[in-house]
């Protein structure tokens, strides 16, 4: 049999029921559609995830007090109490090792802040200088902490423009919160600059803080020469590791301690977390989607099956005057074929738009990657083979006469 | 050239068996015409499919050109069926919501026949057995039961194959349009020494042929050259 032979006879088979036809497709469309659309979900949060916490900084090395819990624990915020972190071990990691860029030693807390009668709840950082440049935050108006502020003691804050819009009403003007004053346990500080808008990261809003001198947070409200966090930023990704080594064997020895009392983290590792956990999501929906997929499998077999029984006497015939099996064979496993393909065709189309859709009006992040595409036409083609395969070889082992008599 | 020694044919129907075929032995040499007649039932078109290599017989050995039919798997006897041999069913057994060009050159599909040639071919096949051509492009379940037939025995001619297997071709025919036919396939006797067997009921359709077999409840009874 010719292969154009073969094709006309299964596209007329085809048009032959066009509702049975249509319907088995549509089963195929709605399984394929669903898996690309799925994976596009995850693997779109993926990426914005992914790229939030590139915009925390780059390069970064976290250190915490506190003994390490396993690297899901440090992601959060609010450890324990622990005081194992001095400002001098910033310090003394900034001096003693080689590959740092700079070092950004904080301590946060929450306080009730007011200014001009309004009050509001949040978190209050003490910061030096170089915390604009490790934790990549821009001044949009006025400027960031300097380090003759921070040495000075000066009572003069940064604020965060969520923070500026509780304080001083929405998008109050700067001239308006520059030169103001706002009041943190009854300390009074002066506005001289407001961040940048960075939106919502998921682990903690940075558009709603403060920043004042790290000194006068220890002095007034920390107490102490503790800090919570030092960030360290290295001067490449490539010394990383190495970077990260030298501070853990500085601290062990300043803390004059065997096994750590701090933990250490850098962001590939927590890049590497948050991907495990954005890709355990995205498996979890393309499964969901792949049993919609499988279930317009079945819907093929099935299809497949009763087209074989209702049309055992044209087997019969086709045998009878001359078909192969494997005529026969390639006949039924075409049509099967056939169907997935055009479902698979359509099935991307409809995962594309409604990616597409779910991205535009529910403001999801989405994105649609050749794997995904594929991964479903692949799935596709192997379930019309899988299950267009057992009725077609069923259908050409018929003895002729026998299927010539069938009713 | 066809041999059957001891041919018998079974069927069974919960543990019964019903012997149809009762050790038939008898051989056709290329190029005769034979008819095969008797009462219904008797067993005539199981031997035939048989002979057509449609069924296997359940003991004894049918031997075409030579080779022990059980010998050949299902695919070289496709071929076989294909190339050598053309089937009149008698129930015609035409391919529905088809056309009747489309029915007659399915042999020629499996062929894997030129694609241009083929409709000629089918035409020259449908005007040998009788049928006008305002009737080619009509679906087959649009037919009557002799255009029908006539259909049937065109698809049968198309391959020019060397051995024709008729059951019954005239039953639902008109004695003219039969006449057609017969003398068709006594063209392809005569002129391509074609071998012929056709089954029939009517006398005047056997006296063609120059061999006459009777059987009844799966025996033969009767072998005769016909006078002519
Ligand atoms: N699949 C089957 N299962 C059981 N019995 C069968 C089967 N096919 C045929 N028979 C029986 O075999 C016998 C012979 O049938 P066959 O069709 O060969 O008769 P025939 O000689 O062609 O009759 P007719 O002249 O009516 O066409 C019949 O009695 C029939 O009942
Ligand atoms: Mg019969």
């Amino acid at each position: 049999m010719k292969i154009v032979d073969l094709f006309e006879e299964i596209w007329l088979a085809l048009l032959s029921n066009k509702a049975r036809s249509g319907l088995t497709i549509l089963g195929i469309v709605i399984g394929i559609g669903s898996v690309i659309a799925m994976i596009s979900i995850g693997q779109g949060s993926q990426k914005s995830i992914q790229s939030s916490i590139q915009s925390l900084g780059s390069n970064l090395i976290l250190i915490t007090p506190g003994a390490q819990r396993g690297v899901g624990m440090q992601v959060s915020q609010g450890r324990g109490s622990s005081q194992t972190l001095k400002k001098d071990d910033a310090d003394a990691i900034l001096s003693g090792i080689a590959g740092v860029k700079s070092v950004s030693p904080e301590v946060s807390g929450r306080y009730q802040v007011t200014a001009k009668g309004t009050n509001t709840n949040t978190s209050v950082n003490g910061v030096v200088a170089a915390y604009s440049t490790v934790r990549n935050v821009n001044v949009e108006f006025g400027s960031f902490l300097t380090d003759q502020q921070v040495k000075n003691m000066s009572k003069v804050a940064v604020i965060g423009p969520s923070t500026r819009d509780d304080l001083f009403g929405e998008g109050a003007s700067y001239s308006d919160v520059i030169g103001q004053t706002i009041r943190i346990k009854n300390i009074n500080f002066t506005v001289i600059g407001i961040t940048e808008e960075k939106g919502g990261t998921g682990f903690n809003n940075q558009d709603d803080v403060i920043y004042i001198p790290l000194t006068v947070s220890q002095q007034y409200m920390t107490g102490g020469d503790y800090v919570s966090t030092i960030a360290v930023q290295s001067e490449n990704d490539k010394v990383m590791t190495s970077v990260q080594d030298a501070i853990t064997q500085l601290l062990l020895v300043r803390h004059n301690v065997e096994t750590a009392d701090f933990s250490i983290m850098n962001q590939a590792d927590i890049v590497a977390t948050a991907s495990s956990v954005t890709s355990t999501f995205t498996v979890l929906l393309g499964s969901v989607a792949g049993i919609s997929l499988v279930v317009g499998g079945i819907g093929i077999m099935n299809m497949m099956l009763t087209t074989v029984t209702e049309r055992t006497r044209e087997i019969g015939l086709r045998k009878a005057v001359g078909a192969k099996r494997k005529d026969i064979n390639f006949q039924f496993l075409g049509e099967a074929i056939m169907l997935t393909f055009i479902g698979g065709i359509l099935g991307i189309v409809l995962g594309w738009i409604a990616s597409f859709i779910v991205s535009h009006f529910f403001s999801i992040a989405t994105d649609v990657s050749m794997f995904s595409i594929i991964l479903s036409f692949g799935v596709s083609g192997a379930i019309g083979i899988i299950f267009g395969y057992y009725p077609a070889s069923r259908a050409s082992k018929l003895n002729p006469i026998e299927a010539l008599r069938y009713e | 050239m066809i041999e059957c020694n001891n041919i018998t044919k079974s069927y069974f129907n919960e543990n019964e068996e019903t012997q149809v075929l009762k050790k038939l032995n008898f051989s056709i040499r290329d190029g005769e015409f034979v008819a095969i007649t008797g009462p219904s039932g008797s067993g005539k078109s199981t031997l035939m499919h048989i002979l057509g290599a449609l069924d296997t017989p359940t003991s004894g050995e049918y031997k075409l050109d030579g080779r022990n039919i059980a010998d050949f798997t299902d695919d070289e006897l496709a071929d076989i069926r294909n190339k050598k041999i053309g089937f009149v069913f008698q129930s015609f057994n035409l391919l529905a919501r088809t056309s009747v060009l489309k029915n007659v050159m399915l042999p020629l599909v499996y062929a894997e026949f030129p694609r241009s040639k083929r409709e000629q071919i089918a035409r020259d096949a449908l005007a040998r057995s009788g049928l006008s051509e305002e009737h080619y492009n009509k679906m087959s379940n649009q037919l009557s039961g002799g255009q029908m037939q006539r259909v049937a025995i065109a698809r049968a001619l198309v391959n020019n194959p060397s051995l024709i297997l008729a059951d019954e071709p005239t039953g639902n025919l008109d004695t003219k349009t039969g006449e057609i036919v017969l003398k068709t396939f006594e063209d392809l006797n005569r002129k391509h020494h074609h071998t012929i067997i056709l089954i029939t009921h009517e006398m005047d359709v056997a006296e063609h042929a120059d061999r006459l077999i009777l059987i009844r409840d799966g025996v033969i009874i009767n072998d005769y050259k016909t006078k002519k």
